[in-house]
């Protein structure tokens, strides 16, 4: 039954994207901006009607330690699924320190309510099968919203049912508890964002544009951290194009070759 | 998801990085003053109850007083502009950098007044002492969640050490309003941006800092 639904899955990431083929915009690394930005609406308005709403009433109603718990509980379920990434993508050290974590959490931490292993010096991670194939080399491909899960790219939607296969919830029985905790879980996330999106709504001018443009260059960090691959930007445009120091006091700042930040860029 | 809340909850800490307008010692490193700065910021936001409680004006000052005069904004936004920054009449260029200034002023503060129990963490530098241009890098510890980085790029000048960029959670942010500009500029030209910007900064100069419910 699971081979099934990742069929479905797979499946249907393929048609998304085939039928995508078709609409082609003016940024390059967002050909199908048409789409998104209808999908990027359409969530935008099941967020406003159902979502926010009901996170904010569960963020003011419900008791801080409840809700610690709630994300506790589903962030060490994740741990278990970061682990397994960390050590495909040959990250033996942090593969390690993310199953301990998992495996302490779990018991000692009540099945994940309460973070221990933090306190005990073992900081949380996130990796996922997008980002192991992007360690792997695969490129991201084009950007893509998904419906209901918001931002992502190509690559990462065909890694989507792995993703969701490697996610213990899904295999609670039964059912009805499943759907309910699935249920809380995104509510509880939707909560944590509560903040961000009001100050997103303050920073941007599209907020469109703003989350594409910053979620591909957050996804390149994860790739590829401490700017050791082609994430690590540099102003390209120094090179030539832009950033001539205008005004008196900004003298000449070359860059030096051995700065960090004076790497190839990539995009 | 998570992203944009950390995102711009750290683009809070991010500005937190300047605190102290007054006395830089003249040869202070480049890690050594954001390392102040952010302490600084940080302290001062959590410890003082106005700003907790969204007094938009309190914060405001301390974004003035401790964050801006570390910050070079001419060449913030003359990357983010890219090439269209040359082609800009020096007017243009004048009323650009003041309106992303307002712009960024904003968001800091909003984001400042959530600073509640992060700590920062600074990392080894990378740099020779020859350098005039450096990538601090550090992240903020929360009580829960994985630690959010965040770096700055920062330049050395005539006037001491100043921060041109700001990467938070992977996302630098003169890069992430490039594509902005560019899609404003391409619409409207320079003028149509510089309105754009104008406009968004009325808005948030007429509504509250903290639309939240507090928590």
């Amino acid at each position: 039954m699971m081979g099934t639904t990742k069929f479905r899955q797979a499946a249907l990431a393929l048609g998304v994207t085939v039928m995508l083929a078709g609409c082609a915009g003016p940024n390059p690394r967002d050909p199908y901006e048409g789409y998104n930005r209808a999908m990027f609406e359409f969530n935008d308005t099941v967020d406003t009607y159902a979502l926010k709403p009901a996170a904010t009433v569960y963020k003011n109603v419900t008791p801080g330690f409840v809700q610690t718990g709630v994300s506790n509980f589903f962030g060490n379920l994740g741990d278990a699924w970061t682990a397994i990434n960390q050590l495909l993508q040959g990250n033996g050290q942090a593969g390690m320190s993310d199953l301990s974590r998992f495996a302490l959490n779990s018991t000692l931490g009540i099945v994940g309510l309460f973070d221990i292993a933090s306190e005990a010096g073992l900081p949380k991670h996130k990796e996922d099968f997008g980002q192991t194939l992007g360690v792997w080399g695969v490129s991201s491909g084009p950007y893509l919203v998904l419906p209901l899960l918001g931002p992502s790219t190509v690559r990462d939607t065909f890694a989507l049912p792995v993703d969701i296969s490697g996610d213990i919830w899904r295999y609670k029985d039964p059912t009805n508890v499943r759907n309910m905790g699935t249920a809380l879980r995104v509510i509880d996330t939707r909560a944590g964002l509560l903040d961000a999106s009001t100050l997103l709504e303050d920073a941007a001018l599209d907020r469109y544009e703003f989350l594409r443009d910053g979620y591909l260059q957050r996804r390149e960090s994860l790739i590829h951290p401490d700017g050791d691959g082609p994430s690590s930007k540099p102003k390209k445009d120094d090179s030539g194009e832009t950033s001539a120091p205008v005004s008196s006091e900004s003298a000449p700042k070359e860059l030096n070759s051995g700065t960090p930040a004076a790497k190839p860029d990539s995009q | 998801m998570n992203f944009i809340k950390q995102f711009i909850a750290l683009a809070t800490v991010a500005l937190a990085f300047n605190a102290h307008a007054t006395a830089a010692p003249a040869n202070e490193a480049p890690d050594a003053l954001v390392k102040r700065i952010s302490q600084d910021v940080i302290d001062t936001a959590k410890n003082d109850k106005a700003i907790q409680a969204g007094d938009t004006k309190k914060v405001m000052d301390l974004v003035e007083t401790k964050i801006l005069p570390y910050v070079d904004f001419q060449r913030m936004t003359s990357l983010a502009a890219g090439r269209f920054w040359r082609e800009a009449t020096p007017e243009q260029q004048k009323a650009l950098t003041e309106q992303f200034r307002s712009l960024l002023v904003f968001t800091y503060s909003g984001a400042l007044s959530q600073v509640k129990d992060q700590t920062i963490e600074f990392k080894p530098l990378r740099a020779d002492p020859t350098d005039t241009e450096v990538e601090v890098r550090s992240q903020v510890n929360q009580a829960r969640g994985e630690p959010i980085p965040l770096n700055y790029r920062v330049a050395k000048g005539p006037q001491g050490w100043k921060i041109y960029d700001i990467n938070v959670l992977g996302a630098w942010l003169v890069e992430t309003y490039k594509g902005t500009f560019a899609s404003e500029i391409s619409k409207g030209g320079m003028d149509g941006l510089i309105k754009a910007l104008t406009e968004k900064n009325k808005k948030l100069a007429s509504k509250p800092l903290k639309t939240n419910a507090p928590k």
